[in-house]
C-alpha cells in the first residue's frame, strides 16, 4: 500500500471515529432530551398519574356510642376489628397463595377458589368480615397480592341475650336495625370522617398522608336500665316461663320515684352477639310491643277511682252472693261465694261481682278517665321502635256490661311497660311518674311532670289493700317478701280469640310496688299462657314479682319494713289492720 | 505490511506520550477508568438500597459481586493483549461448544433455555459470547490488510453470526442483538467501506417485515407492539412501561428524594432493583441526578474510546472500540428502554442493576482495555 492510500485510509479512520462520538453524543442527548421530556415537560401529568395509583382518600369509620346503663356499665360496646377483602383478579393470578389464605381464614381452598372465581370481575369482595386480631395477624403477615384488611367497628353485647331486646342490634354495617341501635342510631351512630394514604400495589395502606376530616365519634347513650337489675328480672322471669312452660313473658321493674326504668326483659330472648340464632320473632321487646288486656289488675284503679269520688269507703259492704250476677244476658262470675264483703276484700279476693258493683256505682266516663290520666291508651313516650300504645276507648253510651267488665280489666289493652307506669299512681302518692328509658345525665330530656290522678289519701289506702292481696288470705301470698311489705294485684285474664274468650289459654299478670311503708319500686310481670297445670296468677307471676323483688331490695339496701314481726308470711295481714 | 500500520503515524505526531504512573505500570490498572467504574459502583449501591427496600443482605452480596467482578477485572488486566490474542480462537471454539450444549441439555426458565447448570452453580455460556465474539472477529482482523475485502467481512460476518443465530434460539433476542453489534462495531473500526455499510443496513432494514413475519416469537412482537402503544394494555403488556415512566416523570427536576419514591418505594414499579433500577434512580435523584449518571458513564466511554485510539496494534485497536461501544449500547438501551425510547429487551444497566453475570461480563471487558492501555510499548519522545 503506498503512502497516499494510507493517508486515505488514516483520515478515513478519523472519521470512523468522529462518526462514531457524533452517534454517541445525539445518542446521549436523545436520553437527555426524553428524561428532560418526561421529568419537565410531563412531570405534572406524571406526578398526578403516580398520586393516583398510590393515594387513596378512605373512609375513617366512626366509632360508634356506646349504649351503658344508669352506672356507666357497658350494655353495647364497639370494639375495632379487622375484614379480610380481596381483589379476585390479583389473588387469583398468583394461586400459590390461596391456599394459605384459605387456611388463615378458615375457608376450604376449594370454596375460597370458586368464591374468586364467581367475583372475577369485580375489584373488592369481602373474604369475611370481622375475623379476630390473631386471623387479621396472619393474614397480614401472608402479604397476599391483592388481599387487605379493612379496620370496622365489631358491636358487643356484653349481657347477650339479657339486654339483647333492650339494645337491639346493629348489622354488618353497623346500622341499627332494633331496639335502641336503630331509635337512637342517629345520635350513636356519629359520622364517619376522611384520610388520604399512601398505597402500595396491593391496595395496602403504608403511610398516612393526611387527615381531611376527622370521623365524629358516635355519643354515648345512657339508659336507665340497672343492669343488675335486669339481670336479676331476666334470671327469674325465664325460669319462671320455663317451669310454666309458657309461651312467653315479660317483667318490667320501675323506679317508683323517678319512674326510670330499671329492668325490662323478656322470654322468648335471643343473643344479640350471635347472629345466626336470630329468629323475628325472639327479638320483639315484648314489655313494649305486645298487647293484653290486663285483667283483673285494673281493679285497684277501678277502687281508687270511686274512692276519690267518695262513693265508697274502705269498709264499705257489698253483697257479692251468690258468687255470680246477671247484667243483662251476661253473666258475671267469681270464683267462689263470697257472701257480703267489704272492698278490702273485694280487692283481696278479686272479686269480679263486687268489683261490678262498685263500677256501675259511678258513671262510666270517671273509670275511663282515670285509665286516661295513668296513661293506657297512649305510648309511654319510651321511643322505643314498634312500641304499642293499647286500647282504650271512650264511648257515647256504655253497656252495663261493658262498665262492669272494664271495671275488671276486659274491653281495654296495655303493654306490661303501660301498666307498671299505671301503677306508679300508688307508689307516688296518687301521681303518675312518667317512665323513662334513657337517662343520660345532660341529654336534652325534658323534666317529666307528674300528673296527679288520685288524692294522696286514697293512693295510700289502695295500696294498703294492695297488701291484702299478698296476704295469707289474698290471691297472691306467694308474692310476699320476708322482711318486707309488699302490696300488689293478680290478674289471670281469659285470652281473647276470634269470636270471644278462650276457655284453656290464660295470661297471668301480677303488678306490684314494694315496700308498701315508703314505695321505691314498681314491677309487672306477665307469663303468657303458661300450660303446665297452673295458670293463676298467685302461683305463676306472682312469685315472679316475689323473687325479683326481694333480691332487688337487699340489692338496693332498702330498708326492711316488716322486721319487728319476725320474717314475712302471716304478719302480712296484721301490718295491714 | 506492519500489523499497526494505522496507528503508527499518530503516534509519531502525539510525541507527547505520558510516562506510565506507578498504578498503571505494576497493576496494569487505568486510573481514569477504574475511577469512573468505581463511583458508577457506587451509586449503583446507593440506588440498591433504596430500590431493595433497604435490605443490607442485598447490598452484601452485590458488594461480594463487584468484589469478585473487579477482581476478574485486575486479573485480566496483567494478561497482555498478545496471550488475549492467542486465546481468541480457543475462547470463542469453546463459546460455541457450550452454546450447542446449552441448546442440548440447558436448563429452562421463564420459557428460555439459556443456561447450563454445573451443580453447584448456573450458567450462560452467551455471557462468554459477549467478550469472544469481539475478539474473535478482532483476531481474525489483526493479521489482514485493511481495509477488507468483501470476503474478508462474509467471513468476519459468518464469526458474528453462529453465535449469534445460536443464542436467538434459545431464545435470547436482546443478548443476541447485543452480541452481533459488538462483532459489527469491530468489523466497523476494521474498515467496511461506507459504501458497503449503507448496502448492509438497507439489506437490514428492508429485511426487517420477513424477519418479523418469519423469525420474531410472538413475545417478541408483543414488545414492539407494547413499544408503539403502551396505553393499549395498560394493566399487562403495557404495565411495565407505564409504571416506568410515571417513576421516572414524576421525579421532575431535583427528584422526590432518596428512599422516598413512591412508585418504587410502594412497589408498583417492576423490576426496580434490576432492569428497570434507571427508572427508580431518576424518580428519587430527578432530572439533575440522571444528568450527572450519564455524565459519569459519558466520561468512562470516552476514556475507553481515548484507549481505543491509543491502542498500538489492530486487535487491541477493534478489541477495545468495540467492547465500549458494546458498553454504550448496553446503556443507551437499557435507558430507552425504560424510558420508552425503545422496545422492552431483558437488558440490565452496566454497574447500576442488581445482579452478578454480566457486570463480571463488563468488568472483564473493562480489564482488557486496561491490559491493552498499560501494555503499550512506549516510544520515547
Amino acid at each position: 500500500m503506498d503512502k497516499k492510500a494510507a493517508e486515505t485510509e488514516v483520515i478515513s479512520f478519523v472519521w470512523r471515529r468522529r462518526v462514531v462520538l457524533l452517534v454517541m453524543l445525539s445518542a446521549v442527548v436523545g436520553l437527555v432530551a426524553r428524561a428532560a421530556d418526561l421529568q419537565i415537560r410531563d412531570k405534572e401529568f406524571l406526578q398526578n398519574q403516580g398520586d393516583v395509583r398510590h393515594m387513596r382518600t378512605v373512609e375513617v369509620p366512626a366509632y360508634r356510642g356506646a349504649i351503658v346503663d344508669k352506672f356507666g356499665e357497658p350494655l353495647a360496646i364497639s370494639t375495632p376489628v379487622d375484614s379480610v377483602w380481596a381483589n379476585p383478579k390479583e389473588l387469583l393470578a398468583d394461586p400459590s397463595y390461596i391456599s394459605q389464605l384459605a387456611k388463615v381464614i378458615g375457608f376450604k381452598v376449594g370454596n375460597l377458589q370458586n368464591r374468586l372465581e364467581q367475583r372475577k370481575q369485580k375489584e373488592f369482595i369481602y373474604l369475611r368480615r370481622r375475623v379476630q386480631p390473631h386471623i387479621a395477624e396472619q393474614v397480614k403477615d401472608l402479604k397476599a397480592p391483592g388481599v387487605g384488611l379493612q379496620r370496622e367497628y365489631q358491636r358487643f353485647y356484653p349481657s347477650g341475650e339479657i339486654t339483647g331486646h333492650v339494645t337491639g342490634f346493629t348489622d354488618i354495617d353497623d346500622n341499627g336495625q332494633e331496639g335502641l341501635e336503630l331509635a337512637y342510631d342517629k345520635w350513636l351512630q356519629g359520622e364517619p370522617g376522611a384520610k388520604k394514604v399512601l398505597k402500595d400495589r396491593f391496595g395496602r395502606s403504608v403511610e398516612d398522608v393526611e387527615n381531611i376530616k376527622n370521623p365524629s365519634e358516635g355519643k354515648k347513650l345512657q339508659l336507665s336500665i340497672d343492669k343488675r337489675v335486669q339481670f336479676i328480672a331476666y334470671r327469674e322471669l325465664k325460669k319462671a316461663v320455663t317451669k310454666h312452660k309458657a309461651r312467653s313473658g315479660s317483667a318490667v321493674v320501675l323506679d317508683a320515684v323517678s319512674g326510670e326504668i330499671l329492668a325490662m326483659v323478656n322470654q322468648p330472648s335471643y343473643n344479640p352477639n350471635n347472629r345466626s340464632e336470630f329468629k323475628g320473632n325472639n327479638y320483639r321487646n315484648r314489655a313494649l310491643t305486645d298487647l293484653f288486656e290486663p285483667g283483673s289488675t285494673i281493679k285497684p284503679l277501678a277502687v281508687a277511682t270511686a274512692l276519690d269520688l267518695k262513693i265508697i269507703n274502705p269498709n264499705t259492704k257489698f253483697n257479692t252472693a251468690p258468687g255470680w250476677m246477671r247484667i243483662g244476658k251476661n253473666t258475671i262470675k267469681d270464683v267462689r261465694d263470697y257472701g257480703t264483703i267489704n272492698v278490702k276484700t273485694i280487692l283481696a279476693k278479686s272479686s269480679n261481682v263486687g268489683i261490678s258493683k262498685i263500677a256501675l256505682a259511678m258513671s262510666p266516663e270517671k273509670l275511663v278517665n282515670t285509665l286516661f290520666d295513668v296513661g293506657f291508651g297512649v305510648d309511654t313516650g319510651s321511643s322505643f321502635p314498634g312500641e304499642a300504645s293499647g286500647q282504650l276507648t271512650n264511648k257515647e253510651s256504655w253497656h252495663d256490661i261493658e262498665r262492669a267488665t272494664l271495671s275488671f280489666g276486659y274491653g281495654i289493652s296495655t303493654t306490661t311497660l303501660q301498666l307498671a307506669q299505671a301503677y306508679t299512681v300508688f307508689a307516688n302518692k296518687g301521681r303518675l311518674k312518667k317512665v323513662r328509658l334513657i337517662g343520660a345525665a345532660g341529654d336534652d330530656q325534658q323534666e317529666l311532670v307528674d300528673r296527679e290522678v288520685f288524692s294522696e289519701r286514697t293512693a295510700k289506702q289502695v295500696l294498703k289493700m294492695m297488701e291484702l292481696v299478698t296476704s295469707d288470705e289474698g290471691t297472691a301470698p306467694l308474692a310476699q317478701i320476708p322482711n318486707y311489705r309488699v302490696a300488689g294485684k293478680t290478674g289471670t285474664v281469659k285470652k281473647s280469640i276470634a269470636g270471644g274468650y278462650s276457655d284453656d289459654k290464660y295470661l297471668a299478670v301480677f303488678a306490684g310496688v314494694a315496700p308498701v311503708s315508703k314505695p321505691r319500686f314498681v314491677m309487672v310481670v306477665t307469663i303468657d299462657e303458661p300450660s303446665n297445670g297452673e295458670y293463676y296468677s298467685g302461683k305463676v307471676a306472682a312469685p315472679v314479682f316475689s323473687e325479683v323483688m326481694a333480691d332487688v331490695l337487699r340489692l338496693m339496701n332498702v330498708a326492711p319494713d316488716n322486721l319487728a314481726k319476725g320474717n314475712g308470711s302471716k304478719n302480712a295481714k296484721g301490718a295491714t289492720a | 505490511m506492519e500489523l499497526n500500520s494505522y496507528s503508527a503515524p499518530q503516534q509519531l505526531k502525539g510525541t507527547q506520550i505520558r510516562q506510565l504512573s506507578f498504578i498503571e505500570k505494576t497493576l496494569h490498572l487505568d486510573t481514569l477508568l477504574l475511577f469512573g467504574l468505581l463511583l458508577m459502583s457506587c451509586i449503583g449501591l446507593v440506588v440498591l438500597y433504596s430500590s431493595g427496600n433497604q435490605n443490607m443482605g442485598l447490598i452484601y452480596k452485590q458488594l461480594v459481586r463487584m468484589g469478585i467482578a473487579f477482581i476478574i477485572m485486575i486479573a485480566i488486566a496483567r494478561i497482555s493483549p498478545d496471550t488475549l490474542l492467542r486465546w481468541a480462537p480457543w475462547f470463542y471454539g469453546a463459546g460455541i461448544i457450550l452454546l450447542i450444549a446449552v441448546l442440548i441439555v440447558g436448563t429452562k426458565s421463564k420459557g428460555a433455555q439459556r443456561w447450563l447448570n454445573f451443580g453447584l452453580f448456573r450458567f450462560q455460556p452467551s455471557e462468554i459470547m459477549k467478550l469472544a465474539v469481539p475478539m474473535m472477529v478482532s483476531y481474525y482482523y489483526s493479521n489482514k490488510n485493511l481495509p477488507p475485502s468483501f470476503k474478508q467481512i462474509v467471513i468476519g460476518s459468518l464469526i458474528i453470526l453462529i453465535p449469534t443465530g445460536l443464542i436467538a434460539k434459545q431464545p435470547d433476542l436482546g443478548t443476541s442483538l447485543l452480541i452481533a453489534s459488538s462483532g459489527f462495531f469491530a468489523i466497523y473500526f476494521a474498515g467496511i467501506s461506507w459504501r458497503l455499510l449503507l448496502t448492509a443496513t438497507g439489506i437490514f432494514a428492508s429485511a426487517a417485515p420477513i424477519f418479523w413475519t418469519y423469525f420474531m416469537h410472538d413475545y417478541q412482537k408483543q414488545r414492539v407492539l407494547t413499544f408503539l402503544d403502551p396505553e393499549k394494555d395498560p394493566r399487562g403488556a403495557g404495565y411495565h412501561i407505564i409504571q416506568s415512566q410515571t417513576a421516572i416523570g414524576s421525579g421532575g427536576t431535583y427528584g422526590k428524594g432518596w428512599l422516598n419514591g413512591t412508585q418504587s418505594q410502594l412497589d408498583f414499579l417492576p423490576e426496580r432493583s434490576t432492569d428497570f433500577v434507571f427508572s427508580a434512580f431518576s424518580e428519587e435523584f430527578g432530572l439533575m441526578g440522571v444528568s450527572i449518571l450519564l455524565l459519569v458513564y459519558f466520561l468512562i466511554i470516552v476514556r475507553g474510546l481515548f484507549i481505543g485510539t491509543q491502542a498500538q496494534n489492530t486487535f487491541s485497536r477493534l478489541l477495545c472500540g468495540s467492547l465500549i461501544l458494546t458498553f454504550f449500547v448496553y446503556i443507551f438501551v437499557n435507558i430507552g428502554m425504560v424510558s420508552g425510547l425503545l422496545p422492552v429487551v431483558g437488558l440490565p444497566l452496566p454497574l447500576v442493576s442488581y445482579g452478578g453475570t454480566s457486570m463480571v461480563t463488563i468488568m472483564a471487558g473493562f480489564g482488557m482495555m486496561m491490559s491493552i492501555h498499560t501494555h503499550r510499548k512506549l516510544y520515547s519522545s
